[in-house]
């Protein structure tokens, strides 16, 4: 009846049962709140069913930042094994649990973080930006989104039934197989990653055709705002790569559950083959996540610069360069393997050459800067720290890129600061940039700045402090994944030294928490117009906050930097306004996310009969919602509301 | 008024633009599929290989049936050109009949293979074949279930704009499917018995 799934699934160990309580207690708190505050209405009309890419984006980044305290819990509890307890005979981190954190903190962080914050600040930015009232297809953004969730959900239920991977953030057969993972760990990897990956692919085609067709007139692709370029490049990526995980993790999913042998190290399986397959999606989704960073940061140094992007040219093809070199490059992570030397100086070379157009990128921006007004805001500070953090990252990795210098650093520590620094130095500091600078935009106030500040100085220094240990313990040769060391070793004050870092970086997100709270309830004494930064792009040309169908009129754009332009040019918008179609709300997304999740949770837990259902509910949501026609999924502002909210928002004089 | 026919145009074009880059991604997971295969086909482990059981007569049989109702398909677009419902809705139901049949075939051969003993348990070949063909197949049953659905809405509402729109991308649907077809009769099926 019930599958695999029986009571000996609840947790044993009792640091799994304390994280359990605590995250059950945190939902429990949040679900009581909400019915005693009767809200549970408001939350479903005006947010879960809502086909607003802003509102959408803002559920991303909520939903990511949760997990951002998750992966950080995580990573908290491998950095202190790793200081205190490695050394001790016994430790409240079991290795096994140790190897389920370290996975664990991996797959969050990289599917349900970063994923999570790039895809929100392109639904907030990117139909702004290109001077749109919508994405191209609204719905499919909703289903998207809700595959995330699904995803995430079924990534935090492993806690409280059953295990998580012990595999790895990869999980390389044939460790993952069923020979040496029997139990459901591996599984849910793989399906919360299915599930949140075919979203990502969703999203990745949702946007590419936004950008291609619902550019305001004028808009030439050579006028497009930087940011908009990225993340093309990042969606291309996400089209082309994430098709390549969907087929793998299908692939060992059948090893797994109707024993076929893709993987499998007998009958002719080739484990190496999976390898091979999940870095073609890997290394590109590096660069999925870092591409949109380097957008973020573009506007933001032209914008406190107060000058034009320098070199958008050479941006653009920088841009386009790494999307297809980053192809080419995903042997790197397996030079160790035995491909023979002429391919791994191939593609050791391919990796060298992909750092050129990163590195114009930075000099771009140095240039940008170079004569400019510069205001030295929060988000500026997070681009300096950026550039000197990425830009040693970039060197540990070319470092790593010649084979014979990567035998002694694969798989060592070394490895795992250098991903780091680029990760958190470029992908995190991206997005914290990204969204103290647009915040005001979609608040109608803007983020204290002292507090930003100190959130900035405490996650620089405790970035350093924190990874540098681990460069030095990996050139002495501690290996990455190690919950044990000898004492005789002499690593314990390098790991102890990485652990305080730790502690900084906590205090800096500490800082940010408050600079959140703190800027709500001063909310009336921070408050700013609709265009705070003096910005340069179609986004400030909104009202703040930002009117559901995001401009009255679609005049044609003339100038790269549009809003600039007009506001040089002094054009004063018309006062006549048209009848403007939004897509109504609807609650497909949500039970698709829903049916998606059981689908998931049955298969896992080998329930065959729910699953079936849940297939057959989920086909139903998409026929029920294929049979709705044009007319019953649009609903009509007309001129006299538009011409009132616009009264509302701008106040009398625009 | 013209400014609605505006906007269904618009929207004809976001759609067939979407359906084109989504096809793209789905020719990248049978591209995966097929690498995949292309590495395992003479993992036979003992088993069986390509030449051992294929039989070219009914995956040529397949082949015909499917380049057919890619042909029935077409009539259905040009039905939808004309706004001529009833064209429409017999070419829908051939090309149902035809994807039918071939369904049947795959399904036939794949249970033959089981009885046989060689199932996709047996042999890394095995599991590439049998995930390679039936992710295509899989593919098929989707298009069938989405053709019922679109007949029923055009014999009872007509050819309403949101019905034009899912035809026009089922065509390139069909059509694309018939193109991967043929990748896997070349490669699976003529390849392999000449090996
Ligand atoms: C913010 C502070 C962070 C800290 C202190 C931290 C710490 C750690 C530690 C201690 C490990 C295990 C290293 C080992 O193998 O011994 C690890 C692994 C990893 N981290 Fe982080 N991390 C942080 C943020 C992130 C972020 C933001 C991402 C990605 C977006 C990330 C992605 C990963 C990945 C992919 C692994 C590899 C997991 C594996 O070995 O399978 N981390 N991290
Ligand atoms: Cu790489």
């Amino acid at each position: 009846m019930f599958g695999r799934l029986g009571f000996d699934a609840l947790p044993h160990d009792p640091v799994t049962i304390g994280g359990v309580v605590g995250g059950g207690l945190a939902v429990l708190g949040v679900v009581a709140a909400m019915t005693y505050f009767k809200k549970w209405g408001w939350l479903w009309r005006n947010w879960l069913t809502s086909l607003d890419p802003k509102k959408i984006g803002i559920m991303y980044i909520a939903v990511a930042v949760i997990m951002l305290l998750r992966g950080l819990a995580d990573a908290a509890m491998l950095r202190a094994q790793q200081a205190i307890f490695a050394t001790s005979a016994s430790s409240p981190i079991s290795p096994d649990l140790f190897q389920q954190v370290f996975s664990a903190h991996g797959t969050i962080m990289i599917f349900f973080v970063a994923m999570g914050v790039i895809f929100g600040l392109i639904n907030l930015i990117l139909p702004l930006q290109i001077g749109a009232r919508d994405v191209a297809f609204p719905l499919l953004n909703s289903i998207s989104f809700w595959l995330f969730v699904a995803g995430m959900v079924l990534i935090n239920v492993s806690l409280a039934l059953g295990e998580f991977s012990a595999a790895g953030w990869l999980a390389y057969p044939p460790l993952s197989g069923l020979e040496y993972s029997p139990g459901t760990g591996i599984d849910y990897w793989i399906w919360s990653l299915q599930i949140a990956g075919v979203g990502s692919l969703l999203s990745g085609v949702n946007f590419l055709v936004t950008i291609f067709t619902m550019r305001r007139k004028g808009m030439t692709l050579m006028k497009m705002p930087i940011f908009v370029w990225s993340v093309l490049g990042s969606m291309l990526l996400v089209a082309f790569a994430f098709p390549i995980l969907t087929a793998t993790l299908a692939m060992l999913s059948l090893d797994r559950t109707l024993g076929m042998h893709f993987f499998t190290s007998d009958l002719g399986g080739n484990p190496m083959m999976y390898v091979n397959l999940i870095w073609a999606w890997g290394h590109p989704e590096v660069y999925i996540l870092i591409l949109p960073a380097f957008g973020i940061f573009s506007e933001i140094v032209a914008t406190y610069s107060r000058k034009k992007l320098f070199g958008y040219k050479s941006m653009v093809w920088a841009i386009l360069a790494i999307t297809v070199l980053s192809f080419t490059v995903w042997l790197h992570h397996f030079f160790t393997m035995g491909a023979g030397a002429n391919v791994n100086a191939f593609f050791g070379i391919m990796t060298m050459i992909i750092a050129i157009p990163t590195g114009v990128k930075v000099f771009n921006w140095i240039f940008t800067m170079y004569k400019g007004k510069v205001s030295f805001k929060t988000p500026m500070l997070w681009f300096m720290g950026f550039a000197v953090t990425f830009t040693i990252g970039g060197v540990t990795g070319v470092l790593m890129a010649v084979p014979g210098i990567d035998y002694q650093m694969h798989n060592s520590l070394f490895l795992v600061a250098h991903f780091h620094n680029m990760i958190i130095g470029g992908v995190l500091f991206g997005v914290f940039a990204g969204i103290t600078y647009w915040w005001p935009k979609f608040a109608g106030f803007r983020l204290h700045e002292g507090l930003g500040k100190a959130a900035f100085w405490c996650w620089l220094f405790g970035f350093w402090f924190a990874f540098i240990p681990l460069y030095i313990l990996g050139f002495m040769g501690a290996v990455r994944r190690l919950d044990s060391y000898d004492p005789s070793l002499g690593w314990q004050g390098l790991f102890i030294v990485a652990g305080l870092g730790v502690m900084l970086i906590l205090l800096g997100v500490f800082f940010q928490v408050v600079q959140v709270a703190y800027s709500i309830w001063k909310r009336k004494e921070l408050a700013v117009g609709s265009d705070p930064w003096d910005g340069r792009t179609l986004e400030w040309a909104t009202s703040t906050p930002v009117a559901e169908y995001n401009f009255a009129h679609l005049d044609a754009v003339q100038d790269r930097d549009a809003f600039w332009a007009a506001k040089q040019s002094k054009t004063k918008a018309s006062t006549k306004f048209t009848d403007i179609a939004l897509p109504k709300n609807t609650g497909t997304g949500a039970y698709v996310g829903a049916a998606a999740f059981v689908i998931g949770f049955a298969v896992i837990w080998h329930i065959w009969w729910l699953a079936l259902l849940a297939l057959l509910v989920l086909v139903g949501i998409v026929i029920a919602s294929t049979l709705r026609e044009d007319e019953d999924t649009e609903m009509i502002i007309t001129a006299a509301e538009v011409a009132a909210t616009e009264k509302r928002l701008r106040g009398a004089g625009a | 008024m013209s400014e609605l026919i505006e906007a269904q145009k618009a929207r004809l074009y976001r759609t067939t633009i979407g359906f084109w880059v989504y096809l793209m991604t789905d020719c990248l997971l049978f591209a995966s599929l097929f690498a995949t295969y292309a590495v395992l086909r003479t993992a036979t482990a003992g088993g069986p290989g390509a030449a051992d059981i294929f039989e070219l007569p009914l995956a040529l049989t397949e082949t015909i049936i499917l380049l057919v109702s890619s042909f029935t398909c077409g009539l259905m677009l040009l039905g939808l050109q004309a706004k001529n419902r009833r064209q429409v809705i017999v070419a829908m139901a051939l090309t149902y009949a035809l994807g039918v049949a071939f369904l049947a075939i795959e399904i036939g051969e794949f249970a033959k293979f089981v009885a046989e003993g060689h199932s996709w348990q047996q042999s890394a070949f095995l599991s590439a074949f049998f995930t390679l063909v039936g992710t295509h197949g899989l593919h098929i049953l989707f298009g069938l279930l989405w053709l019922v659905v679109m007949l029923v809405v055009v014999v009872r509402r007509g050819l309403t704009p949101k019905v034009t729109r899912q035809l026009t991308i089922f065509g390139l649907f069909w059509h694309f499917l018939d193109l991967v077809w043929i990748f896997i009769f070349t490669v699976v099926y003529l390849l392999g018995v000449a090996s």
